[in-house]
């Protein structure tokens, strides 16, 4: 029960945040917290869950972003009608990336997301079709209401906050599903989780296609926010960043990690963007770099894993060498 | 054979070697203890900023550059190992992989913070003049870094097989509880290669410097090329990391020559993701 009384107060919190503080700028920090902690749960998924640390998440993110955006921009349709194709793209891609290198030690994973990403990236900035460097734009002026294109942020943020929802009950039906039951298993003991049947590689592949789906959507709705997607902010590596780091500074594998992480990271990046200027976008990933550090070597299970009680701390067991 | 084709593959074997250089400081590292440093590219762009900065602020040549980087990195290698390496070593995957790329990005920003964004490049005529040879012609500076890293590599490649020292890392390697049983210590011997495989980026990036693009980025195409060579090679094998690093910078060359110089890069990348499907243990690697 208790679960349930602090369930009700964060969404009580979660809706009535954009009327209490009601000022544009307020209004729009709280649609980016959202966004970034949809991103951030659907990376983990993959990266918390199946415990295959996507470094090169931000590639699928950037399928969603130009799917919307090109809808729009190639073919006149709503952003919204981009959205499906993006997750197809985002899904074909997960498995070409995962199939081979799911079924080998992490490390391999982790450099193949990178690989792919700076591919991608490399691919569109150099494709006129897509816009090459500039990127591609959305609607000026919204013909209808499913341009999805507002001026105040606040019908983002409801917007968000439904996405977010269903992206936490996804991943809560999943982490009590048989599928959750695996990952546990999986990432307890990759080698005693094969050996008493459980599918290790096609249930990691799929944890990481659900993933990729999810974060394309959630590129999407950042395309369709700011109006716009260019090479950097659709498969810059530093969005990468941004995601695997709220994640994993809330609490990489808890359901309410992600969020934490985003409600944390995107207001102290806006007020040290606000107060450093351009200089500090440098600064404020020295910042990261040094927060990820810390996480890695003193807490690795993030900030909310102080509050739970784990009587044994997870270890990796399974992977192991390279094949 | 054009003489122009030629020229591009000489040029490619000589980047080749540098590739090699750096890639099997990251195999060594990862042979032995099984983990994957994420900032091993961004160790080579700190040891070109080092001999940026030895050559300009310090008026040094090569002679004092090279050395210096390779001794500022070493030393480097040596406490990320004591500071972060020895406890993540132990930690869940997620640490392990968090950590080291978390430190890449802290070297990352902290160079671009500092220096800035732009495209810094040497002085010229550091090292100056072009060698021609048969109709080659060939820049002393990409001659000097081939030739050199070519030595250096193979002498890495001897020193951890044919000497003492050498046979107590692959000791620690096979097994640190039986090697620590025969009096090595393990932590010791994992400092060394640290401190061998930094100082071995450190050289690269001081003896690249000279004709490459210096920026705080370059780290991440650089570590993916030494992740590509090592798979490609084998893990643990620096003879390995040989053969895929001059492989690997003929195929660049080549690709930038013949298709345009932006694919080369995705050349390399897509090259490694059909390597992963089709043939995961490497060139050389056993099942």
């Amino acid at each position: 029960m208790p679960r349930l009384i602090w369930l009700s107060v964060v969404a009580a919190i979660a809706i009535a945040y954009p009327l209490l503080l009601s000022s544009p700028f307020q209004q729009r920090l709280g649609a980016l917290v959202l966004l970034y902690a949809i991103a951030a749960s659907a990376w983990n998924i993959v990266g918390g869950y199946a415990g295959q640390v996507s470094v090169g998440h931000v590639v699928f993110f950037g399928c969603g972003a130009y799917a919307a955006m090109g809808s729009y921009a190639k073919f006149g349709l709503s952003p919204l009608f981009g959205i499906p194709g993006g997750i197809v793209l985002a899904v074909g891609l997960a498995a070409i990336i995962g199939v081979p290198t799911l079924r080998l030690s992490g490390h391999y994973f982790s450099m193949a997301t990178i690989a792919v990403a700076e591919t991608m990236r490399l691919i569109v900035t150099n494709t006129d079709w897509l816009g090459a460097a500039v990127g591609l734009s959305g609607p000026t002026v919204p013909r209808n209401i499913f341009d999805l294109s507002f001026l105040s942020a606040l019908p983002y943020y409801y917007l968000f906050l439904a996405i977010l929802a269903i992206t936490l009950l996804i991943t809560w039906w999943m982490t009590n599903s048989r599928m959750g039951f695996y990952l546990r298993a999986i990432k307890d003991s990759e080698r005693a989780a094969r050996s008493l049947g459980a599918p290790a590689s096609r249930t990691k592949l799929y944890a990481y296609m659900l993933s990729a789906a999810l974060t394309s959507v959630a590129g999407a709705l950042y395309a369709m926010m700011f109006g716009f997607v260019d090479p950097e902010s659709g498969f810059g590596i530093l969005i990468s960043v941004k995601i695997l780091i709220m994640a994993a500074l809330g609490g990489a594998g808890l359901l309410f990690g992600p969020l934490v992480g985003a409600a944390i990271l995107v207001p102290l990046e806006e007020i040290s963007n606000s107060w450093l200027g351009g200089k500090g976008a440098g600064l404020t990933f020295v910042l990261y770099g040094a927060i990820i550090v810390l996480i890695a070597r003193f807490q690795p299970g993030g900030l909310l894993s102080l509050f739970t009680r784990r009587s044994k701390p997870t270890k990796d067991t399974g992977a192991g060498h390279a094949p | 054979m054009s003489f122009v084709l030629v020229q591009v593959i000489v040029g490619g074997l000589l980047l080749g070697a540098v590739y090699a250089l750096f890639s099997s400081g990251l195999t060594l590292v990862w042979g032995m203890m099984n983990i994957v440093n994420f900032a091993h590219g961004d160790f080579v762009m700190l040891g070109m900023y080092v001999a940026y900065v030895v050559y300009t602020l310090m008026g040094g040549g090569p002679i004092l550059g090279a050395p210096l980087a390779t001794l500022v990195l070493a030393t480097v290698g040596v406490v990320v190992y004591f500071a972060l390496i020895r406890d993540i070593m132990k930690g869940p995957m997620l640490a392990q992989i968090l950590g080291t790329f978390g430190l890449a990005l802290l070297l990352r920003y902290s160079v671009f913070w500092w220096f800035g964004a732009n495209f810094l490049s040497m002085p010229p005529n550091i090292v100056g003049g072009t060698y021609a040879f048969a109709g080659l012609r060939i820049e002393a500076s990409r001659l000097l870094a081939g030739v050199v890293a070519l030595l250096v590599t193979l002498g890495l490649h001897l020193l951890l097989t044919r000497t003492s020292l050498g046979s107590k890392m692959l000791a620690v390697a096979e097994d640190q509880t039986a090697a620590q049983l025969m009096g090595i210590r393990p932590d010791t011997m994992q400092a060394i290669a640290w401190a061998i495989a930094a100082g071995a980026t450190g050289l690269a990036g001081a003896l690249i410097a000279n004709f490459f693009y210096i920026v705080p980025t370059v780290g991440e195409t650089l570590g993916i090329v030494a992740f590509v060579t090592v798979s490609l090679g084998g893990f643990g094998s620096v003879p390995g990391a040989l053969v895929a690093g001059l492989l690997i910078g003929v195929i660049e060359s080549l690709s930038g020559y013949l298709i345009g110089a932006i694919y080369k890069d995705i050349v390399v990348y897509v090259l490694f993701l059909l390597f992963l499907w089709f043939r995961p243990q490497g060139l050389m690697g056993k099942t």
